[in-house]
């Protein structure tokens, strides 16, 4: 199969996504943040500059545009470049957009995708390395994707767009963009709620989110490779819908868990699955469950400290070979 | 002023106008009387009748609607069930929502009310977003928002008539300034919310978008005011701004509504000076539901015993309804876990 960069698998399921249903309106189009890879998306914002609003520095209302467009019949793609700017539009997204089909017993729904670009993506310091993925699975209502593959991005994205009839939260990594991956050739949907086992072994389950993905196949090799280890990583793909048999089908063949997300420990992303794979497959482990992700601190600038609280394939490693013990 | 609407349509008005009037009565009689049935706080529609009526009599039914935590008043005008309105108000199984929205979010999806939010300035962008919507479909359709003076203090509204008037967008603002004197009415006035601005009418000028301030207990002025606006938002033009000044009915004040002068008496459109000392001026003065009563006696339009029939009509529908909404269940406490998701 053909490899080609994450970016670029953005760029293709947005020129297919557009070109297949006129419903679809983005506002917004960055999409891949300050990266090379910019240049893949030039193509789309010119074949499609009719279907494009670039909108002032609005986000509560640019996003609230989208919910009621959205409401009214498209199917909007919200772009809002770095994914701390979605903090200014939290009234519109976690109080009018997570909560209108409920409020209307299921007569109203909110199919918009808000795109946003999470982590820590090297010196974003303090107000441009945020992780909201906790905030948004802690809001019944949104859905949140956040893909670690340029297969997965490209066919979450499509399904996203044009199947879901729900508001996702869709988090990309930025650091995740010019990484490459086998990718098909064509339009294909990535269903939510469906997670992939990446890589299959005996001794341990790493569950993974977005760009931990690719660090815990990192990881995986090395603790393979170095200590006989034999690591399974699960790829979640999306934090809800959860495909929660899949995790525990992993679960009950290791009896042994790092669970592995860039955001913050305190109610994070890690914390919240290791509370699931505790409640549901307590008698599955043979071990406590161990998380990877980032102390409660705010990201610094210095790249020092900015590499000391990344959970990296170093830190993966280390973790999972002080719960597998001796090797 | 000619009135813009045929006898028949000014009747149906009223009739309108009395619904929303008998229907929020009966929601400060479930408050007062029936204890622990509306537990929380909650917020009536009464002296903003002839705004909400007449604002929504000009649109078509494929228009949307966006309406507040005073919401009750709209939702009568746009044609809701006076029953299921009371029922979703008391959060039954029989309420538009199955009981989910509760009096601050009730909604109409298929009455152009696609969702309600009790947050302040919080349908602002929505309705924007229904009238970019109805822009890139071009479909004619006009999406009008209803929110109060208070929702110019917040952020969003500046936001979005920003983005509203950049994008063209077929969207009509309308503002419910409910506390003003009357003799301020049609005048400019000042602001009752807590704002720097002169007049709140300046906010909207400023943006270039097109405002009016119309009376808003001027039946008459509103549905002509929101009709011209309607035709040109139909050709894609907009948004607009209008302003309606209304005075605040005396039982709407302090934290929860109280039926002062108790029911809305008909014989007042004629004798206001019988009505209780708390309301008598108001009634004379502010009342948009026997203002158009007193100009339809005047005219001719209808005998006084044809008023007095029509209400009686009235309350004896909004009686049944009330009934109707106290005899329906509460929701299965299962059904909770419906409808998260679409």
């Amino acid at each position: 199969m053909r490899q080609i960069k994450y970016a670029q698998a953005i760029a293709e399921a947005l020129d297919e996504i557009l070109g297949e249903d006129e419903r679809v309106t983005l506002i917004g189009a960055g999409f891949v943040g300050l990266t090379p890879s910019g240049v893949f998306l030039n193509p789309v914002r010119e074949k499609y500059a009719s279907r494009i609003k670039y909108p002032p520095i609005a986000e509560l209302a640019y996003c609230g545009i989208g919910i009621g467009a959205a409401m009214a019949g498209l199917r909007p793609i919200i772009e809002l470049s770095t994914a701390t700017f979605s903090y200014e539009a939290i009234p519109q997204i976690v109080n009018e957009a997570a909560i209108a089909c409920s409020n209307s017993a299921g007569q109203t729904s909110v199919p918009i995708v808000f795109h946003m670009l999470y982590g820590i993506r090297g010196a974003g310091a303090v107000q441009h390395s945020g992780s909201p993925q906790a905030w948004y699975w802690n809001t019944p209502g949104l859905q949140v994707a956040m893909p670690g593959t340029p297969a997965d991005v490209k066919g979450l994205m499509r399904w996203a767009a044009l199947k879901s009839r729900n508001p996702t939260v869709f988090l990309n990594h930025q650091k995740l963009m010019e990484t490459e991956g086998d990718v098909p050739e064509g339009p294909y949907d990535v269903e939510f709620g469906q997670a992939d086992v990446a890589r299959e072994g005996s001794d341990v389950t790493i569950v993974a989110t977005s760009i931990q993905v690719p660090r815990s196949l990192q990881a995986a090799e090395t603790l393979a490779r170095e200590a006989g280890i034999s690591a399974e990583v699960v790829n979640v793909r999306t934090l809800q819908p959860l495909d929660k048999a899949t995790i525990l089908a992993s679960v009950r063949k290791t009896g042994r868990v790092v669970v592995t997300d860039e955001s913050h420990d305190n109610c994070g992303v890690a914390a919240g699955l290791a509370a699931i794979i505790a409640d549901e497959g307590y008698d599955l482990l043979k071990a406590p469950i161990r998380r990877v992700s980032i102390p409660p601190v705010p990201i610094p600038y210095a790249s020092s400290m900015e590499e000391f609280v990344t959970p990296s394939p170093e830190r993966i490693v280390a973790t999972v070979r002080q719960l597998v013990g001796g090797r | 002023m000619a009135s813009p609407l045929t006898p028949e349509q000014s009747v149906d008005l009223l009739r309108t106008m009395l619904r929303m009037r008998r229907v929020e009565e009966q929601v400060m009689h479930f408050g007062e009387e029936h204890e622990g049935l509306l537990r929380g706080h909650y917020h009536v529609y009464v002296g903003q009748e002839a705004a909400g009526a007449a604002a929504t009599a000009a649109l078509g039914p494929d228009d949307y609607i966006w309406t507040t935590h005073r919401n009750h008043g709209h939702v009568i005008a746009r044609g809701g069930d006076m029953g299921r309105t009371l029922a979703e108000i008391i959060g039954r199984a029989d309420g538009y929502c199955k009981g989910r929205a509760g009096t601050f979010h009730v909604a109409i999806p298929d009455k152009g009310i696609l969702h309600t939010s009790a947050i302040v300035g919080g349908c602002l962008p929505l309705a924007a977003g229904a009238a970019y919507a109805a822009k890139v479909k071009r479909t004619g359709q006009v999406s009008l928002v209803f929110f109060g003076d208070g929702a110019m203090e917040e952020g969003v509204f500046y936001e979005t008539i920003n983005m509203a008037q950049l994008w063209r967008l077929p969207v009509i603002f309308y503002m419910e300034n409910n506390a003003v004197s009357p003799g301020e009415r049609p005048g400019r006035g000042s602001p009752t919310s807590e704002h720097a601005a002169t007049a709140l009418s300046d906010v909207p000028r400023a943006f270039n978008v097109e405002t009016r301030v119309v009376d808003g207990t001027d039946a008459d002025a509103v549905y002509q005011t929101v009709s011209d606006f309607v035709a040109r938002g139909r050709s894609g033009e907009g948004p607009y701004f209008v302003e309606s000044r209304t005075t605040r009915w005396p039982g709407n004040y302090g934290s929860f509504p109280r039926l002062v002068g108790g029911d809305t008496d008909i014989a007042w459109t004629w004798a206001p000076e019988n009505a209780p000392e708390a309301v008598r001026a108001w009634e004379q003065e502010s009342d948009p539901v026997l203002l158009l009563a007193r100009k339809l006696l005047a005219q001719g339009t209808l005998t006084r015993d044809a008023l007095v029939e029509l209400d009686r009509q009235v309350r004896e529908e909004a009686a049944a309804a009330a009934q109707f909404a106290l005899n329906s269940p509460l929701p299965a406490p299962e059904s909770v876990f419906e409808f998260a998701y679409a």
